[in-house]
Parts: C-alpha cells; structure tokens; sequence
C-alpha cells in the first residue's frame, strides 16, 4: 500500500513537472532558430545532399564523437565482465546445436548481400537516408546472422579491435585536421567540396562515415561475438 | 488517409506486442514480443517520413536485440541448470 502510494506521488511529480511544457506548447508553421540556419544555409556550408548528415556529421559532429564513444565504452565493458568469466573455466567443448540446412544454405545467399547494403548505406550517407550508425548496424546484423549460421566459426578478436582502434583514431585526427587546415573541429572543408549532390562531394563527410560505420558495425560485431562465446562454459 | 489507417493499425498491434512483452511469463515469447514491437515501429517511422531512424531501429531493435537477448536468456538458464 505504500509503495503504491510512493509510485502514485512520483508519477504525480512527474506530471506536475511536463505539465507546463505541455501547457505552453504551440505548433509552428515555419522552422525557427537553428532549424531554420540548418535548412536555408546547410547547402552551401557543408554541400552535402542529405541534410540530416549535415547536421550530425559536420554541425554537431562533436556530439556524433560522443555517442561513438559511449558505444566503445558499452562494447568495452562486455568485453571486460565476459573476458572475466571466460577465462575462469577453460572448457571449449562445443555446446551449439548444429544449425538447420535453411539457415545455413539461406546465410550463404544473404550475408554478402547485407554486408553490401550495409556498406552502401554509409558511403552514400551524404546523398541518401542513413549514414555511419545505420550501415554500421546493418554490416554488425550480417556477421550476427553469420555467427547463428555457423556456430562453430571463430570470430578474431584481434581483427575487430584492431578495425575499431584504426577507424576511432582516425575519425579524431580528421577532426583534428578540420581545426588545422579549415574552420573547426571536424569541418569537413578539408577535403575538395565536389559537385553538389555526387559520390566526392561534401568534403571530408563521407570518409568520417565509413570510419563511424566500420567503427560501429566492428563494436557491435564485438558485442555479439563475446556473448556469443561465452555460452561455450559450463 | 489510408496512411492514418495504416499507422492506427501499426501502432495497435505495437501495444499489443509491448503489453505481451511486459506481462507474459514465458522468456521466450517476451523476447519475441520486444521485437516484433520494434520490427512494427521501424515500418511506422518509414511511414512517417523518417527513413534512417527506421533503418536502425530495424537493424538494432528488431535484430541485435533480440539476438542479444536470447543470448542471455540461454546463458541464465544454463547457470540456473547447474545449481
């Protein structure tokens, strides 16, 4: 009864808290502020086709730094606490089933095909829907289905950290190329701005996204993978 | 309007699915449950005009999440078993 009452009370903070929000909202008809310098100048500052990559890789790439960061961090820490118990019994005996002829056969046609989508999302991430995290995403859902597939393959630990380590350094000393050679951290002015709307255009945007996408898709890999092997003990 | 339609319905079953995963008793079927309800919202935002927030919460949401999570439902059943 009174822990009810308790979550009652917090629930009533709670509304008392967003009511003025609420309150005080009114929709607008035009973008204001940022929104609007964003959408009226973002073409000829960063030249990129897909707006939204503007913002997040060049506008508020130091933001982009941070979530990429919070990702290591999350991946980093799985690694610690499975590492731990992994190493605790040295037991590798298989305790996979052996997975159905579907699987195997439908993974043969697929994986390729996702990783190629995947890459394509984040080279093309300038120019079309999605970007970094997004092909990251789907390249980390090709290898998962890949590990469902065969279960017994061994995935390097080596190759993704290494894939992981190379692309963060990198996408921090493009930024810090961008206070160097133009107007700030991870101004993308670095680069030739290209023809609006082609391949090589919008400077250095789409170098930082394949290096966030190899980045994410490498850390998620890994997050897979050291679940996936530590079901082996016991 | 067929789109209004569309989104009532996507959002309808959403509930359902989140009301299972919450409430169900079976692990197996809860997981299943949290990502059919992020399976439907990523078609909900192709719908309302987001197409990269889709792309992720399709990838992440309905597919690692899930994966991650039978991982650790297998590997909690496993200790339990050895008590």
């Amino acid at each position: 009864m009174l822990r009810n009452s308790l979550i009652l009370l917090v629930l009533l903070g709670f509304a008392a808290a967003i009511f003025p929000l609420l309150h005080s909202y009114e929709a607008k008809d035009a973008l204001t502020g940022v929104a609007e310098h964003y959408a009226n100048y973002g073409k000829e500052e960063v030249g990129a086709a897909n707006l939204v990559s503007a913002v997040v890789v060049t506008y508020r790439g130091f933001d982009t730094l941070g979530e990429v960061t919070i990702l290591f961090l999350a991946s980093a820490v799985i690694g610690l606490f499975l590492k731990a118990s992994e190493t605790y019994t040295k037991d590798t005996r298989s305790v996979f089933f052996k997975s159905t002829e579907i699987l195997v056969t439908a993974s043969r046609l697929l994986v390729p095909m996702i990783l190629l989508l995947g890459v394509y999302i984040f080279i093309n991430g300038h120019l079309t829907p999605g970007g970094g995290f997004q092909g990251g995403a789907v390249i980390a859902s090709a290898f998962a289905l890949l590990l469902l597939s065969r279960p017994q393959k061994h995935f390097s630990h080596k190759v993704i950290s290494v894939v992981e380590s190379i692309s963060g350094i990198s996408f921090v000393f493009i930024g810090l190329l961008g206070v160097l050679l133009a107007g700030g951290f991870l101004d993308n002015h670095i680069l030739a701005m290209g023809k609006f709307g082609t391949l090589l255009s919008a400077g250095a945007i789409p170098i930082i996204y394949i290096l966030i996408g190899l980045k994410v898709g490498s850390e998620l890999t890994g997050i897979v993978r050291n679940l996936k092997e530590s079901q082996k003990e016991g | 309007m067929i789109y209004l339609i569309i989104a009532i319905v996507l959002g309808i079953i959403m509930l359902v699915a989140a009301v299972i995963a919450v409430y169900n008793k079976d692990l197996k079927t809860a997981i299943i449950a949290a990502g059919v309800t992020s399976l439907f919202a990523s078609v909900l935002y192709v719908l309302l005009a987001a197409p990269d927030v889709a792309l992720t919460e399709a990838s992440i949401g309905s597919g690692l999440t899930t994966l991650i999570f039978f991982y650790v439902y297998n590997k909690i059943r496993r200790n339990n078993a050895q008590e």
